[in-house]
C-alpha cells in the first residue's frame, strides 16, 4: 500500500483517463528493467561468485568490468551459426525462441508497484503497475514457467546428440516434479490471500497483522508478510522449487557441465544461445520476483516508518528481486550438485508430501482462527460467510478479526471470487 | 544407438567387439555413449565408452593413449642425468614425486645415499608435492560434483607451493630438482621460515574447505555408497594409494618399504572403511594434515651439512670450484655431455606418490644410459578399477568415482 505518501493521482486528466495507462507505463518500466537489468545481472552474479571464491573476477572491459556482458553480448551476436549436422532444423530453430518468449510472457504479469488515483467523487482506490493484469496471475506464471521445459526438450531431442537428448529429458523430469512442490506452496499463500492475482496477494498482506492482537505498526511489516503468515515451509519449500525449476545450481543437472558437458545446449551457437541464455536469466527474474511478491510483501517496504516508506514500491520489488538473484548466485558458489535420483527423491518423496501436509495444517489453522474470530463479541456483519473470504482484500481482515466492511474499497476487481475460488482449488 | 553401432559393425566388426561396444543391431534397449576425450571432467584426454540403459550404466569401458609421449621409450636414449627432465612430464601436477621415483632406483643401481640433509630436504619436497597434488585432486574432483568454489579455494593452496618451489627454483612445476645424488640444489635464504608459514596457514585453509564439504547432505549424497570396490578386488587389480587405503588396508609405502629416512618421521596412515568416494576423500584429506605433519617435522629437525653424495663421478661439483679446480672442469665438463655409468644390474625403489605406488625397474647395461627403464604408474593401475566401480551406476557417479580415484592421464599414458 502506497497510502501513507498520501500522494493519489487524479484519475482523470482532462478526457484521458490514467489508470488505463498504467499497463503501457509498466510495460516500458518491466521491459526496460528487465533488458537492462540482464547484463548487469550477469556482471553481478559473476563479481559476486568472484568474491565469494577470493578471485577478482571480469575487471577489464569498461569500469569495473561492467561492460564485459555487453561485450559478451556483441560477440554472441557476430559468431558463426553452426547448424551441426542430422538435426531436426525447424525443431531446432524453433526451441530457443519457444524458450525466450515464453519466458518474456512469464515475467509481464508480475506487479511492480499500486500506484493510487482519486476519482472524481474523491474516492481513493489503487491500480497495479503491471503489463497484464490477470486474474489469475499465479496460474498464469506457473503455467509460463512449465511450458519453458518444451524449449529444452525439444532443443534436447533436435540437437542430434546424446548428452542433449539426457539433459532434455532430466529436465522435463525435474521441471515436472518440482511444479507440484512449488504450487503447492505457493497455493498455502494463496489461501491466506483468498486470490490468485498478484496484486491482491500483496494487498492482503499489506492489510494483515502479523498475529492476533499485535501493534497497529506492524500491520502490514515484514513480520505480516507471507514468509512467516504461512509458516516458513512454504517459503522454504518455494525458494527451493524456484532453484529447481529454473535448473540452476545445485538443481543445474539438464546442463551439468562436468557430465553432460552444457546438456540440451551443446549443439547451439550463436544468437541461439544466447536465447536460451537470456530465457534462464529472465526465469530467474520471474521466479524471484514472484517470491517476492508472493512471501516478501511485493513492493511493501519493510515497515511503514519513514527512512523506509520514502522508498518508492518499485524500488523495494527490485532489492527484493536483487536478493533473489543474490541466493541464487550464493548456493550456485556453496552447493555441489544433486545427482538425478536424488533430486527426484527430494521432490517426491519430502518436498510435495511435506507440501501437501502443510497445505492441509494451515487450512486447518486458518479455520479455526475464523472460527474463533466469527464466535468472538465484535459483531461481524459477514464474517460467517465463505464469500467476503474470497474476496480480494477482505481475507485476511477476517481472519484478524477485522470487520471487512471496514477495509477501505479494494481495488476494482471485475470478477469477484466466482472466478478464483474454483481456480485455486484446481492449481496443483 | 541402434543405428551408429549397424554402421560400424558393416565396417569392422572385430574393432567394435574390442571397443567394448554391444554390437547386436536389433538391440536398442541400451545407448552407447562416448565419454570423452574431450569431455570436461575425464581429467585429460581418457575416453570411456559407456554403455547406458537410461541414465544407468551398463558397462563402462576407458580407452587410453591420447597423450601418448613416449618417455619410457625416450629414457633409454638419454642419459640418467637428462632423463631426470623426462619424468618431470609423466605427472605433471606432482613432478617431484616423479623425479624422486627415478632418482631413487638410479641411487640403488649406482649403489650411493644422498646425506641426511638432502634425504630429509627431499622429504620435504614430496610431502609438499603431495599436497600439491592432493590439492589438484580436491578441486577438480569437487568441480566435477559441481562445488565450484572448492577449486579455487584447493588451488589458493597448491599456488603457495608452486611459490615454495619456485623460490627454490626458479621453476614452478618442471622443476626436476630431484636429481640422482641429491638434489640441484639446496633450500635458499628464508626458504624455511616460509615453508614454516605455509604450515601454520594450511589448517585453517583446510578447515574452511571441509567446512563445506563433511557434513554436506547433498556432497555425502553424492558420494557415501557411491563406487564401492571390494579390498580383494583392489588387490587382484593392483589398485593402490588412498583408494587401496580406504578400502580399509594400511598399505603405505612409506611404512611398508621407508625410503629417503621416512622411517624417522612420525605419521599415521588414514585408512577408509566403506571404501567409497566418500571415505576416498576422507583418507586423502587425513593425508594433507599428516603431509604437513611431515614437513614441520623435517623443518624442525633438519640436519646440516651437503645435500649431494660427495663423489664427482656422479655428482657435478659446485660451480665456484670450476674456476680453481681442473679437475673439476673435467667432471663438470664428463657428467654433463656423457654422464655416469651405473654397473650392470637392474633396481626398482617405490615410493608412496599421490595416486599410489609408483616407481621406475630400470636395467642398466654399465653404459652411461638406461637399458630399458619401466614405469609403474599408480594411476594407470587404479584405472583398471573404473570398470568395476561404474557398473550400475548413473552417469553423475562416472565423474564423481573418476574423480576419487584420481588419475593424470600424463601418467597413464607416459
Amino acid at each position: 500500500m502506497i497510502g501513507q505518501l498520501a500522494i493519489a493521482f487524479p484519475a482523470n486528466l482532462g478526457p484521458i483517463y490514467l489508470p488505463a495507462l498504467v499497463p503501457y507505463i509498466a510495460l516500458v518500466i518491466w521491459l526496460g528493467f528487465v533488458l537492462t537489468i540482464l547484463p548487469g545481472l550477469i556482471w553481478i552474479e559473476r563479481v559476486v561468485i568472484a568474491l565469494m571464491q577470493d578471485r577478482s573476477g571480469p575487471n577489464r572491459v569498461g569500469p569495473r568490468g561492467l561492460l564485459q556482458p555487453t561485450a559478451d553480448v556483441i560477440k554472441l551476436f557476430f559468431k558463426e551459426d553452426v547448424l551441426p549436422e542430422n538435426v531436426d532444423v525447424r525443431i531446432y530453430y524453433i526451441a530457443p525462441v519457444i524458450a525466450v518468449i515464453l519466458a518474456f510472457a512469464a515475467c509481464g504479469t508480475l506487479v511492480l508497484d499500486a500506484i493510487p488515483f482519486v476519482d472524481a467523487e474523491g474516492r481513493q482506490f489503487t491500480v497495479p503497475l503491471t503489463v497484464g493484469d490477470v486474474n489469475i496471475g499465479l496460474l498464469y506464471i506457473l503455467a509460463m514457467a512449465s511450458l519453458q521445459v518444451y524449449g529444452i526438450v525439444l532443443a534436447g531431442w533436435a540437437s542430434n546428440n546424446k548428452y542433449s537428448l539426457l539433459g532434455g529429458l532430466r529436465a522435463s523430469a525435474q521441471v515436472i516434479s518440482y511444479e507440484l512442490a512449488m504450487g503447492l506452496a505457493l497455493l498455502c499463500a494463496i489461501l491466506m490471500a483468498g486470490s490468485l492475482r498478484l496484486g491482491d496477494i500483496v494487498e492482503a498482506q499489506a492489510t494483515r497483522l502479523p498475529f492476533p492482537g499485535a501493534p497497529e505498526f506492524l500491520r502490514g511489516s515484514i513480520l505480516a508478510w507471507f514468509w512467516l503468515g504461512t509458516g516458513l515451509i512454504p517459503v522454504v519449500l518455494y525458494t527451493i522449487a524456484m532453484v529447481a525449476e529454473t535448473n540452476r545450481a545445485p538443481f543445474d543437472l539438464p546442463e551439468a557441465e562436468s557430465e553432460l558437458i552444457a546438456g540440451f545446449h551443446t549443439e547451439y551457437s550463436s544468437m541461439k544461445f544466447a536465447m536460451f541464455f537470456t530465457s534462464e536469466y529472465v526465469a530467474m527474474l520471474t521466479v524471484s520476483g514472484l517470491n517476492a511478491a508472493v512471501f516478501w510483501g511485493g513492493w511493501l517496504p519493510p515497515l511503514n516508518v519513514a527512512p523506509f516508506t520514502l522508498i518508492p514500491g518499485v524500488l523495494w520489488f527490485i532489492i527484493k528481486v536483487m536478493m533473489g538473484i543474490f541466493l541464487y548466485t550464493w548456493l550456485r558458489a556453496t552447493l555441489p550438485r544433486l545427482r538425478y535420483d536424488a533430486l527426484m527423491a527430494l521432490g517426491w518423496k519430502r518436498m510435495l508430501p511435506l507440501a501437501l501436509v502443510w497445505l492441509f495444517v494451515l487450512a486447518g489453522a486458518n479455520l479455526a482462527l475464523e472460527r474463533r474470530a466469527s464466535s468472538a463479541p465484535l459483531p461481524t456483519p459477514e464474517a460467517g460467510a465463505i464469500v467476503p473470504r474470497m474476496r480480494s482484500t477482505g481475507g485476511p481482515a477476517s481472519i484478524t478479526g477485522q470487520p471487512p466492511a471496514s477495509a477501505e474499497p479494494g481495488p476494482q476487481t471485475p470478477v469477484p471470487g466466482s472466478m478464483e475460488a474454483p481456480a485455486s482449488n484446481g492449481a496443483p | 544407438m541402434a543405428i551408429d553401432s549397424t554402421r560400424i559393425r558393416e565396417l569392422n566388426p572385430a574393432s567394435v567387439q574390442a571397443q567394448g561396444v554391444s554390437i547386436d543391431p536389433l538391440d536398442d534397449t541400451t545407448m552407447v555413449v562416448n565419454m570423452g576425450p574431450q569431455h570436461p571432467s575425464t581429467h585429460g584426454v581418457l575416453r570411456i565408452v559407456l554403455e547406458l540403459d537410461g541414465e544407468t550404466i551398463v558397462r563402462a569401458t576407458p580407452h587410453i593413449g591420447y597423450v601418448h609421449t613416449g618417455i619410457e621409450k625416450e629414457l633409454e636414449y638419454q642419459t640418467y642425468m637428462k632423463g631426470v627432465t623426462l619424468t618431470d612430464r609423466i605427472d605433471y601436477v606432482a613432478s617431484l614425486l616423479e623425479n624422486a621415483a627415478f632418482s631413487l632406483s638410479v641411487e640403488k643401481l649406482l649403489g650411493v645415499e644422498p646425506p641426511p640433509r638432502g634425504k630429509a630436504l627431499r622429504v620435504m619436497l614430496m610431502e609438499l608435492e603431495r599436497i600439491a597434488s592432493h590439492m589438484v585432486w580436491l578441486g577438480t574432483h569437487l568441480l566435477d560434483l559441481g562445488a565450484m568454489t572448492v577449486f579455487f579455494y584447493a588451488f589458493q593452496q597448491r599456488e603457495k607451493v608452486l611459490d615454495l618451489k619456485e623460490m627454490m627454483s626458479g621453476v614452478r612445476m618442471m622443476t626436476s630438482w630431484i636429481v640422482p645424488g641429491g638434489l640441484r640444489g639446496d633450500a635458499p635464504e628464508g626458504w624455511f621460515e616460509r615453508a614454516k608459514a605455509f604450515c601454520d596457514d594450511f589448517p585453517r585453509a583446510m578447515e574452511e574447505i571441509e567446512d563445506l564439504l563433511n557434513a554436506n547432505p547433498i556432497f555425502r549424497e553424492r558420494t557415501q555408497g557411491v563406487g564401492y570396490i571390494s579390498a580383494e578386488d583392489c588387490l587382484a587389480l593392483g589398485v593402490s594409494g588412498p583408494t587401496l587405503r580406504a578400502a580399509g588396508i594400511p598399505y603405505d609405502v612409506r611404512k611398508a618399504t621407508p625410503y629417503s629416512g621416512y622411517e624417522n618421521y612420525q605419521f599415521y596412515v588414514p585408512v577408509g572403511q566403506y571404501s567409497d568416494v566418500y571415505d576416498r576423500y576422507r583418507v586423502r584429506m587425513a593425508e594433507l594434515y599428516q603431509s604437513r605433519e611431515i614437513i614441520k617435522q623435517c623443518i624442525e629437525n633438519m640436519p646440516d651439512g651437503p645435500i649431494n653424495v660427495d663423489d664427482r663421478k656422479i655428482v657435478p661439483p659446485p660451480r665456484q670450484e670450476l674456476d680453481s679446480s681442473m679437475e673439476a672442469v673435467i667432471h663438470h665438463f664428463k657428467l654433463w655431455t656423457e654422464g655416469f655409468h651405473p654397473p650392470v644390474g637392474e633396481a626398482y625403489v617405490p615410493i608412496e606418490s599421490g595416486k599410489g605406488e609408483m616407481g621406475f625397474y630400470i636395467v642398466s647395461d654399465g653404459t652411461n644410459r638406461p637399458w630399458r627403464a619401466h614405469q609403474r604408474p599408480a594411476c594407470l593401475m587404479n584405472l583398471q578399477a573404473l570398470s568395476k566401480l561404474c557398473e550400475g551406476r548413473l552417469i553423475a557417479d562416472v565423474v564423481a568415482i573418476i574423480g576419487s580415484i584420481d588419475i593424470v592421464l600424463g601418467e597413464i599414458d607416459r
